[in-house]
């Protein structure tokens, strides 16, 4: 018998895979039957609501929730805070009530007592001087190559500037939260999460019971972005008063308190000193960068500057800047937004000092691309300058036109590393030949329902309503979180192989049942099993040979998988054609192009959605 | 980049006193919420403060009587109560979402009257004799409204939080401008908003609704 190999089929041969799918859940969301964590509605729930801190930093003095118990509709009140606690930031939750009505836990939280004393804080985040003065920096390190001090001595051109994109927040229209509910001690969660197998845990600890005692459930989730990994204190809270009050309990942050406390990207500020020899080859970097995290005081990681570049002199330091503000969470690719710009607009101004096109600047400096992506790059900026007919619009910078509105291109590169995430699946190949896979991992937006339903049609060659998902429970086998980038990977790799397990062993049967030399060139195509043209029986004929107990095999991914099913380290480039009005401030992008080493597309449709995601963040970005 | 000002360092709080909707809802009165007749509440209030006419309503639950996607529904509330509340707790009518309940997102649109209203800026109350559609009710009761199918065709979804809100947005859009062009709907549906970035399929599913006359 020929080897067995975990394989994709051939772009030519798919019947799904690579071509424009629509999402299985798509009728569900855009009609409104799809049901968020924010959604969930059981018999009797109670509305938490949240009393948060005004103040940037305050000691308490006091805190009284006596009447507030009294008023109507008032079952449980949780303290996230007591007598002589801290407030580091503004938005810190003090307090949460849950009654009987929204309205109703309003009008309790105004009448708790908060008395605070007052303390200095520090919010600036731009200012290192400033910050260094009010005793909020630390030194988090340096990373250093070569001799800068040499190469910023003979350089043919050096610039210095200044440099730097402010935080930003996560701002997910679902804001974080849960609705909990109690039966003896097991506990049941929806929770709005990235990450359905690794919270009850979470839950489980602080509420002392046993994890096997806690179900998330998370069938959908309004956006994370990074930001939803964790059960959190009020997801520990909702879960307490729902404990107390004896009935279900849902709290979802509000939209201020969303801003302020359930995440933001770190900001990134950096003085940059930058060198060429006179052809324009980069021959020195020098950068001092600072930002904050929030309170703790983390930033940009100095480890990856520049980006993603690594030329033969680097020098980096970088200053944490304590801030009283909400912390930091996962942002979308981590920190790589930042790196991106802070390296290339300072690499943008260097070129322009030496009267170079940011093309050909860029173009020369391919050969320090991390992971000798150069040639890729160089492909892609090929493509990109053709779609956005580069030559043709380039003009230097400073030559945008002579009236208040401005015009000129911008390019940028990045990269990824991407990959399979971990993630365990079982696949079910019933005697009636319906199909189901179970995996508690989770759909966040990224189309993984979708892919995943893909995949399994694919193998068993089947339509996408042959076959069901079933995800966003942690009692499903565990799969990884969702940041996004591993998950495809991770869940269509496991499913591929759980699937093409299964197959093989139905493969078995029909040969034996028909008689037939071996198994080998049997395909799954369009409901029936054939050999070559031949047909040999229905899909169904062959689960049938599966007896009662069907058929259930497991599939397994992670980042140490290396059976060509999946790949990493990808990489683009990006070329946008922009107006501003230099007295209004109005931003008008006439075109945007990207171009993206992406693996293999499972769905075109999603994976075009995702990248149409990016570029609008990426202008949210910038315009922030 | 943020300019660096005093305002960032200090002993001061940096938010005073919150003004919100809700609390300013509540604080000017419930008569005023029931919006419709507030003129004449001034007039009334001035001559007796103890006694309320019959069209004002107290400031405690009353019976609220909405016809919504063409049923009937009754339900006890304040008459501080929003309708995208009434709708998503009492009636558990959770299409229309609650993202800002500050009327800047678009998430709570629905349909009264024929026109879109965002429902966190409504009174429940205020609602009463008049038709409202959601999400749930667009399509004909036997298939989806074309404009989901569009929005399905066109991956205008991500999380798809906004999504309902941008559906219902779309449809009120449409049905007054069945003909409408991708700049047209780019400026009409611009009181929504998407944090996953849908903008561009949504655009080119109202436009592909608008090809074939805004769609049913
Ligand atoms: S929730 Fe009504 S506009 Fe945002
Ligand atoms: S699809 Fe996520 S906010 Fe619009």
């Amino acid at each position: 018998m020929a080897e067995r190999k975990f394989s994709w089929p051939a772009r030519s041969e798919a019947t799904l895979i690579g071509k424009d799918i629509q999402r299985i859940d798509g009728v569900a969301k855009a009609s409104g039957q799809a049901k968020y964590t924010a959604d969930i509605n059981t018999e009797g729930t109670l509305f938490a609501r949240l009393l948060t801190s005004p103040h940037a930093a305050a000691k308490i003095k006091s805190i009284d929730v006596e009447q507030a118990k009294k008023m109507p509709g008032v079952r449980a009140i949780h303290l996230f805070k007591n007598e002589g606690d801290e407030i580091r930031w503004e938005g810190e939750l003090l307090v949460a009530i849950a009654a009987d009505r929204v309205e109703l836990a309003d009008d309790a939280l105004k009448v708790v007592k908060v008395e605070y004393e007052e303390l200095p804080f520090y919010v600036n985040e731009a200012d290192i001087v400033r910050a260094a003065h009010a005793d909020r920096t630390k030194g988090l390190g340096k990373n250093e190559k070569g001799d800068v001090d040499a190469a910023l001595k003979t350089a043919a051109v050096v610039h210095r500037g200044y440099y730097g994109v402010s935080t930003i927040s996560h701002m997910c229209l679902e804001p974080h939260g849960s609705h909990c509910q109690w039966d003896g001690d097991d506990l049941d969660v929806h929770l709005s999460t990235q990450n359905v197998s690794g919270t009850p845990g979470q839950f489980a600890e602080p509420l002392e019971i046993d994890a096997s005692n806690v179900t998330v459930t998370s069938d959908y989730e309004g956006g994370g972005f990074g930001s939803k990994f964790a059960a959190d204190e009020w997801g520990i809270a909702c879960a307490k008063l729902s404990r107390e009050a004896g009935k279900p309990v849902r709290l979802m942050l509000d939209r201020a308190a969303e801003l302020k406390i359930a995440g933001t990207r770190p900001s990134g500020y950096a003085d940059v000193t930058i060198a060429a020899d006179s052809e324009g080859k980069i021959v020195a970097w020098d950068s001092v960068h600072w930002g904050t995290a929030g309170f703790g005081g983390g930033g940009v990681d100095v480890n990856q500057l520049p980006y993603p570049f690594d030329f033969e002199n680097r020098r980096a330091a970088q200053i944490g800047i304590s801030c009283n503000t909400g912390p930091n969470r996962a942002w979308r690719a981590p920190p790589h937004p930042q790196l991106c710009a802070l390296t290339q607009t300072a690499m943008d101004d260097l070129a322009a000092k030496m009267k170079m096109g940011s093309y050909e600047f860029f173009e020369k400096n391919l050969a320090f691309a991390l992971q000798d992506k150069g040639p890729v790059y160089a492909e892609q900026m090929k493509i990109a300058a053709k779609a956005i007919d580069w030559k043709a619009k380039w003009h230097p910078h400073g030559q945008g036109g002579k009236g208040p509105v401005k015009r000129g291109l911008g390019l940028a590169l990045h990269r990824w590393g991407g990959g399979a995430g971990p993630c365990t699946c079982t696949v079910k190949v019933h005697q009636d030949g319906s199909v189901e896979t179970f995996l508690g991992s989770q759909d966040i937006g990224t189309g993984t329902r979708t892919i995943i339903a893909i995949t399994l049609a694919e193998t068993f060659g089947l339509p996408l309503t042959g076959v069901k998902v079933n995800l966003g429970s942690s009692k499903y086998p565990q799969s990884g979180a969702s940041g996004g980038s591993i998950t495809v990977g991770g869940v269509s790799g496991a499913n591929r192989r759980a699937a093409q397990t299964a197959l093989w062993e139905i493969f078995d049967k029909v040969a034996e049942k028909y008689k037939l030399e071996s198994a080998d060139g049997l395909v799954a195509k369009g409901g029936d099993i054939l050999k070559g043209k031949e047909k040999i029986c229905t899909w169904k004929q062959a689960c049938s040979l599966l007896g009662p107990m069907g058929l259930e095999t497991k599939g397994e991914s992670s980042q140490k998988t290396k059976d060509g099913l999946t790949s990493d380290q990808v990489g683009g480039v990006q070329m946008v054609d922009l107006s501003v009005d230099t007295e209004t401030g109005l931003v008008r992008i006439h075109k945007f192009v990207c171009v993206q080493d992406c693996g293999l597309i499972l769905d075109e449709l999603t994976a075009r959605s995702q990248v149409l995601g990016a570029l609008i963040m990426g202008i949210a970005y910038s315009l922030s | 980049m943020r300019d660096a000002s005093d305002s960032t360092q200090g002993t001061s709080s940096r938010s005073g006193p919150g003004f919100n909707r809700r609390d300013f809802l509540k604080g000017s009165g419930a008569a005023v919420a029931a919006s419709a007749v507030a003129t004449a509440v001034e007039e009334t209030v001035a001559q007796d403060k103890d006694k309320l006419p019959a069209n004002v309503v107290p400031a405690k639950p009353v019976p609220v009587k909405l016809e919504i996607n063409g049923k009937a529904h009754t339900v006890t509330v304040e008459p501080r109560v929003t309708l995208l509340d009434v709708l998503r707790n009492d009636l558990n009518l959770t299409g229309a979402k609650d993202v800002c309940t500050t009327t800047n997102c678009g998430a709570c649109t629905v349909i009264i009257d024929g026109k879109p209203v965002l429902a966190c800026a409504r009174m429940a109350v205020e609602c009463q004799g008049k038709k409202i559609t959601t999400v749930e009710g667009l399509g004909d009761g036997k298939d989806v409204d074309d404009v989901v199918k569009c929005f399905v065709k066109h991956d205008a979804t991500q999380c798809g939080y906004c999504t309902p809100g941008f559906v219902v947005a779309t449809r009120a859009f449409l049905n007054s401008k069945p003909n409408a062009t991708l700049e047209e709907i780019r400026k009409g549906l611009g009181g929504n908003l998407c944090r996953c970035g849908t903008y561009d399929g949504v655009a080119h599913a109202a436009l592909e609704c608008a090809s074939k006359k805004g769609g049913k």
